[in-house]
């Protein structure tokens, strides 16, 4: 067995017009990594959901994604205000985010609903006032890659 | 439907991507919030909206489409465009409201599926 290629980016949470840059890398290294275009853009899509979550309700965090053999994983961690009710959350347009986020084009309740969406796995870990760690998988089909 | 038809339909300005007029699109997508847009893949499609932001053009980027048509004479700005041009957008401007511009190409045949 090969070993995992690890991608790691920082996620700036101060800068939402440079938020999703971490995803156009990763997308890109997939693709260049031979991955069919279903995998690379579930796997885009959710982080990028995620990415701009990050920005917007959690001051950044870190990026990690690892291209395993039959699966891709996605890990964002942040040290934001945490998520109270994490099934509400999930919930389609439900949102906390504030006018001036929703006016960007975002936060209308369906960011963690579309990670949950294109992915095959989704794990929140979530503590109030510590921080949220989202992991998420996608498999990779047989014939992929 | 061709990139080109949708510039003659909408009465647009091409703004870049002017060597892509004869890539076809197969569907369209017209709103401002970009989590909606996120929210179902369309295969080949153009982004219709009246939000100019960077995250337009990246939400555009990871739904794999091939065009972005700015309504309503919303002009993006250089940043933007450079970005759409390094990932193979056509970038277009038209005067018309979003629904006037999604019932143009929707009346045109874009996205139609007949019974």
């Amino acid at each position: 067995m090969s070993e995992p290629v690890v991608f790691t980016y920082p996620i700036d949470g101060n800068n939402f017009t440079s938020a999703g840059g971490a995803s156009v890398a990763v997308k890109q290294n997939l693709r260049a990594l031979g991955f069919p275009d279903d995998v690379v853009r579930r796997v885009s899509i959710a982080m990028y959901e995620g990415e701009i979550n990050m920005v917007i309700h959690a001051h950044g965090g870190t990026a990690t994604v690892t291209v395993g053999e039959d699966e891709i994983t996605i890990v964002l961690a942040d040290r934001g205000p945490g998520i109270a009710d994490v099934e509400r959350a999930m919930q389609e347009g439900y949102y906390t985010a504030p006018d001036n986020i929703r006016a960007l084009g975002f936060g209308a309740g369906m960011g963690l609903p579309n990670m949950r969406r294109y992915t095959d796995e989704m794990r929140i870990d979530s503590v109030v006032g510590t921080g949220t760690t989202v992991t998420m998988k996608v498999r990779i089909p047989e014939e992929g890659a | 439907m061709k990139i080109r038809e949708i510039v003659s339909l909408l009465s647009a300005d091409i703004l870049c991507g002017g060597d892509l007029l004869d890539t076809d699109v197969h569907m369209a997508c017209g709103s401002d919030m970009m989590s909606d847009v996120l929210a179902f893949v369309k295969d080949q499609a153009v982004l219709l909206t009246g939000l100019v932001n960077p995250q337009v053009v990246r939400t555009a980027m990871m739904m794999d489409m091939r065009c972005i048509a700015f309504v309503r004479g919303k002009r993006p700005s250089g940043e933007m465009l450079s970005l759409a041009s390094s990932a193979g957008l056509a970038v277009l401007a038209t005067p018309r409201r979003l629904y006037e511009a999604c019932g143009i190409l929707y009346h045109a045949g874009l996205g139609r599926t007949e019974p």
